[in-house]
């Protein structure tokens, strides 16, 4: 197998070494922040409130991490793995509706 | 380099800068980035006239700095195109950042650069600190002595580049204003021979196919950065052979060899001259003389700096009694110039190590005449018949 065919083929695994990654940091395949979990730098969580909620679509509108769930048109939570705790999604609910409350992530 | 068969009647005047832009022209690369800096500027304006005339297929971007150029190219590189750009001096220090990402993401991007001081103080002739100071950015280092192994050298730099156990950027220098607008003798090959050499590109993970998506330039942590390092390195090590390989291939279709460096009488020489680019014409000039008087002297021409010829050069050096090591850059490090240290440390595992003294010369384009190539060979001589190498740095052609 060429050298060029075998990278093309290769799978990017946790812990594996020099000779099993393809070259130059290039990840050959698409969407894959996916895998990457960044809940864990979350200090604040928004905490969404269902009953509150309106769907007006501004926090998924808004979301830098694509981190609203979506369930046929509607809101359906957060994607905790995914949610680095930012807060826009908390700062554009409109202010009468307030369905997001920031809680520090460890209560 | 090998003398020529063909017959001078075959041959082009050009000058340096001429010589590379036709070797472009040749290559006929998918992207050019343009940006002009004194003595480099014609390689891109004469490559502009090719476009205007519709001689090359490339699409010519015109940039506003020397970190776009690369940039440009980089991110041609990354979807897929076969790109060049080319550049000199302040233009290769404002690239730095960039030489890194592109090496480090092994894009095989070729660049012709035109040796010139870096300032300040401000000057625009020759040395090599532009190039010595990139030799840790993971590119390939091809030197040239004249236009003719700069145009050779380009071409058989996007093979190189391109090779499936490489993959790693190539620099290939000449010589400002010396080479670059000196005019000389060239020996081209015909549009089709260069294009069946070079081949297609084939890109190994091009953005543009977009029924294969792949992410470029990711965050490479704690997890993963060393690793990729790692490869890097062994692509380094694998350079060695294929510009072996590769020079007997281009030989085959020019008649002209390279190695990683030259060895100019050398084989019974018991004082030699390690030298880089132009200064190695005058230095042969200066061995044939010496050996017309019975002294049994050598030169040898360094062609690949990066990645370092080690092992080689101390196979072809160890039988030399006094070696001067001649380098146009003061790497200011007070112990001399890049590659004295790198060829001693080649030296240092030999059994029996010879004499070295370092000479740096030639700066901002300081002339380097005759006179002063022989004086460093009667310091040689000197070296051989006392034992003691004297100064481990000293200059040629300063005023005190």
């Amino acid at each position: 197998m060429s050298a060029e065919i075998k990278q093309q083929s290769m799978p990017i695994k946790a812990g594996a070494g020099w000779k099993e990654i393809p070259w130059g940091g290039v990840i050959p395949q698409g969407g894959t922040a996916r895998a990457f979990n960044v809940g864990g730098w979350r200090s604040e969580k928004p905490v969404w409130n269902r009953e509150k909620c309106i769907n007006c679509m501004m926090c998924w509108l808004y979301c830098p991490d694509m981190a609203i769930m979506v369930e046929d048109g509607k809101v359906a939570g957060v994607d905790y793995d995914h949610c680095k705790g930012c807060g826009i999604c908390s700062s554009v609910c409109p202010p009468r509706v307030k369905a997001f409350e920031m809680v520090p992530e460890h209560e | 380099m090998a003398v020529n068969k063909q017959s001078a009647a075959e041959s082009q005047a050009m000058t340096g800068n001429e010589a590379l832009a036709e070797a472009m022209r040749q290559i006929n690369p998918d992207v050019v980035a343009a940006y002009p800096i004194t003595p480099a500027t014609e390689i891109v304006q004469i490559f502009s006239s090719f476009h205007a005339d519709g001689l090359v297929d490339t699409e010519l971007v015109l940039v506003e700095s020397e970190h776009s150029a690369m940039s440009a190219v980089i991110g041609a590189s990354a979807a897929g195109a076969r790109a060049m750009t080319a550049t000199s001096s302040q233009g290769l220090a404002l690239m730095h950042e960039m030489l890194y990402i592109a090496s480090g993401s092994r894009y095989p991007i070729v660049m012709p650069v035109v040796n010139r001081a870096l300032s300040a103080p401000l000057n625009i002739h020759c040395d090599h600190s532009d190039t010595m100071g990139s030799r840790d950015a993971g590119w390939v280092q091809i030197y040239s002595e004249n236009a003719q192994e700069g145009y050779d050298n380009v071409i058989q730099a996007i093979r190189i580049a391109e090779h499936n156990e490489v993959q790693v950027p190539v620099m290939v220098m000449i010589d400002g204003f010396i080479i670059s607008h000196g005019m000389e003798n060239v020996f081209t090959l015909d549009d089709q021979t260069v294009r069946s050499f070079i081949g297609p590109f084939k890109p190994r993970f091009p953005l543009l196919d977009v029924d294969n998506p792949v992410s470029v330039g990711p965050v490479d942590f704690t997890d993963f950065y060393f690793e990729h390092k790692r490869q890097h390195h062994e692509a380094m090590v694998k350079v060695k052979p294929v510009i072996l390989e590769i020079a007997e291939e281009y030989a085959k279709i020019s008649g002209r060899k390279y190695g990683l460096f030259e060895e100019y009488m050398l084989d019974d020489a018991e004082v030699a001259v390690v030298v880089i680019s132009s200064a190695a014409g005058t230095t042969r000039y200066v061995v044939d003389k010496l050996r017309r008087a019975g002294v049994k002297a050598g030169m040898l021409k360094l062609r690949v700096f990066r990645p370092f010829p080690a092992e080689e050069l101390a196979e072809a050096l160890q039988h030399v009694k006094a070696i001067a090591v001649m380098d146009r850059a003061d790497s200011l490090s007070a112990q001399g110039g890049p590659l004295f240290a790198e060829l001693r440390s080649a030296l240092f595992d030999l059994p029996k190590r010879p004499l070295t003294t370092n000479y740096i010369y030639g700066l901002g384009g300081r002339d380097v005449p005759v006179a002063d190539i022989e004086s460093v060979f009667n310091d040689l001589l000197t070296t051989v018949s006392t034992g003691v190498a004297g100064p481990k740095v000293r200059f040629l052609g300063v005023r005190e």
